[in-house]
């Protein structure tokens, strides 16, 4: 019984700002407007256009970033989260923290400051014509994009990642090595296999943002390089055609759903394993 | 998951708690970014005691988005001419009272009963201007004066596009030769394809940040609105700015007050003000836009009469035209210019 109150707010607010929004974006992708009578009628309109060949080429767009954003997140933070996990504890702490810091930091501005950085008279580009090397394009490219997503969302994978070899119990890499297994053969048997939770929720936690974000595609590429998250965006704030724009994020919504979807199989994991699964 | 959930509460308790109560009159202000003198603000707040709230947005169409879906309350709104017209249709505004704005009197005529709202039922002026084409005279040699330019291979990244819909359109419109108002899909699509093809040469479709853009030489060529190049000329004169042969937009930006608004009275005061040659005056030297007041061109510097960027001659715009509102037909202005950001 108390715990059915408890449970009462949460689910008032589950209902209230999570289901109501969802069923009426659901609504309004599957209507459109008779300019006539005002009226709404149902339609498949919404749904069709969003895979017509333009924006189709915005998904893939969109997907491909994301895809790319993700690896290298994963090839970068993997060795990062081993390196925090072996640290010694004196040093951990603190070395986790450097990590963590930057994300306080408002994302907007830490953004804009790789705009300076990669500007024609950026930091970079100072420091290339010092040496006497010609100038160079950075920013306005999709290098900068795919730069600026890795950059924001590292963290979202070396921390879960960390948090798993941090907890793995040190006794079976020991055993692993007691029973003639070289330093690769133990990685490649025990603490990958062991590490994959880690590595599911770091790939969801960073494909997830990456593939719906509009900031980092508008600031780093200059508004002209059109990311699903713009498409939304432009949808609902620029065009005020609100019924494509859900159509679009229901969609959306259908792919990080699937995607998550597939990881979770890949992992061969039960939800409830808890441990490093943040979702 | 549930930290966010913290978060997010945290969150909503922050904003219900600053939008709480307030003593005094506030008067709700919604504008371009950058298009104000904001220190007239205290100067109306201490001859008034009505404290100003001040937001900003970037296009046209921003600001109307914003105002249809509703739960709004501004005061007061600064749209152009094409928006005017458009929220008059759809009854968006209210009526002014000119009899409580005894400075109207200060506003030339020329800028008075014009055609999106005759007789100023709806709107009283604020500033006027053009598009065109500001570029750096250092790096760009040869002169510019049209649009084709904007095609040419060899500024390939040097230049930037306004991310505005209906300016970035009808530049190509009028490239090909057309109407900015065209009504004739043809000529529209025509429009895709050409800005379309002109992607790969675009730096950039930029808001409010290309005179930063122009002055740290991130762009050497940018088509802007006339303001924004005069406050650039003003501080670097190496930049000029071209009224193109083609023509272009001639533009109106009016004072209005919206129908939500909680504080008419004070939004007629508030008019007034703006009104006023002096507060006139420290406002366009600030924003750099040609002013419409009678008594604030007396105070001008003589040097900005018969300028490209501030107060051209009436011959050098001759073939401008003026935005009207095309009615539903801007539903196709709106899927052009979805495809051509997408392409």
């Amino acid at each position: 019984m108390l715990k059915k109150i408890a449970s009462g707010p949460y689910l008032v607010w589950i209902l209230l700002f999570i289901l109501i929004p969802i069923l009426m974006i659901a609504f309004f992708g599957m209507v459109r407007i008779d300019p006539e009578t005002g009226n709404y009628f149902f339609t498949s309109d919404n749904f069709k256009r969003v895979f017509e060949g333009v924006y189709l080429s915005v998904w893939t767009r969109s997907i491909f970033i994301a895809l790319k954003a993700t690896f290298i997140c994963l090839v970068l933070g993997y060795p990062m989260a081993m390196i925090l996990s072996r640290m010694d504890v004196k040093y951990r702490t603190i070395a986790v923290m450097l990590f963590v810091v930057p994300m306080w930091m408002n994302f907007l501005l830490r953004t804009y400051a790789w705009m300076t950085i990669l500007g024609k008279n950026g930091v970079l580009n100072k420091i290339l014509t010092f040496f006497g090397l010609p100038q160079m394009t950075f920013l306005y490219s999709e290098g900068a994009v795919l730069l600026g997503m890795v950059y924001n969302f590292l963290p979202f994978m070396v921390l879960p990642i960390y948090t798993v070899l941090s907890k793995m119990d040190n006794g079976l890499i020991e055993a692993a090595e007691d029973l003639g297994a070289n330093k690769f053969n133990s990685f490649r048997k025990v603490i990958l296999p062991l590490s994959i939770p880690g590595i599911v929720s770091g790939i969801s936690m960073v494909f997830m943002p990456a593939v719906s974000t509009f900031v980092i595609s508008n600031l780093l590429y200059g508004g002209q390089y059109m990311l699903i998250g713009n498409l939304i965006e432009q949808q609902f704030l620029v065009v005020n055609d609100w019924h494509f724009g859900s159509a679009i994020s229901i969609i959306l919504m259908i792919i990080i759903l699937l995607t998550m979807a597939i990881m979770n199989h890949l992992s061969g994991n039960d939800p409830e394993d808890g441990g490093a699964n943040l979702w | 998951m549930k930290k966010l959930i913290l978060l997010a509460l945290a969150m909503m308790l922050l904003v219900t708690g600053c939008a709480g109560e307030e003593k005094g009159q506030v008067l709700n202000v919604y504008n371009w970014g950058d298009y104000i003198d904001e220190d007239i603000f205290e100067i109306f707040e201490s001859e008034t005691g009505i404290k100003i709230n001040y937001e900003t947005y970037a296009t046209n169409e921003e600001m109307y988005t914003k105002i249809k879906t509703g739960g709004t309350k501004y005061d007061i709104a600064i749209p152009s001419e094409y928006m005017i017209e458009k929220m008059i249709r759809e009854e968006m505004l209210q009526e002014i009272d000119l009899s409580k704005i005894p400075n109207i009197k200060n506003i030339n005529d020329r800028f008075m009963d014009l055609s999106f709202d005759p007789g100023n039922q709806y709107s009283v002026p604020y500033f006027w201007g053009t598009v065109g084409i500001i570029y750096n005279s250092e790096s760009i040699q040869e002169p510019i004066d049209s649009w084709s330019v904007l095609w040419d291979e060899k500024y390939k990244g040097e230049f930037t596009m306004m991310d505005s819909q209906r300016d970035s359109i009808m530049v190509a419109l009028k490239e090909l030769g057309y109407s900015m108002n065209t009504r004739n899909l043809d000529e529209l699509e025509e429009a895709k394809e050409l800005l379309v093809a002109q992607k790969p040469l675009v730096l950039a479709y930029v808001g409010d940040n290309v005179k930063d853009m122009l002055i740290s030489g991130e762009a050497s060529m940018a088509v802007v609105w006339s303001g924004e190049a005069s406050a650039v000329i003003q501080e670097y004169p190496e930049f000029k700015y071209a009224l193109p042969k083609e023509g272009s937009n001639l533009w109106f930006d009016n004072i209005v007050i919206p129908k939500d608004a909680q504080n008419s009275d004070a939004a007629h005061a508030f008019i007034d003000f703006l009104c006023r040659g002096d507060i006139g005056f420290k406002n366009a030297d600030y924003v750099g836009y040609a002013t419409v007041n009678n008594e604030t061109m007396k105070l001008l510097d003589p040097d900005l009469m018969d300028t490209t960027y501030a107060y051209p001659k009436d011959e050098w715009i001759e073939n401008f035209e003026i935005f009207n509102d095309p009615g539903d037909f801007i539903t196709e202005y709106d899927r052009i210019w979805t495809e051509i950001k997408a392409n």
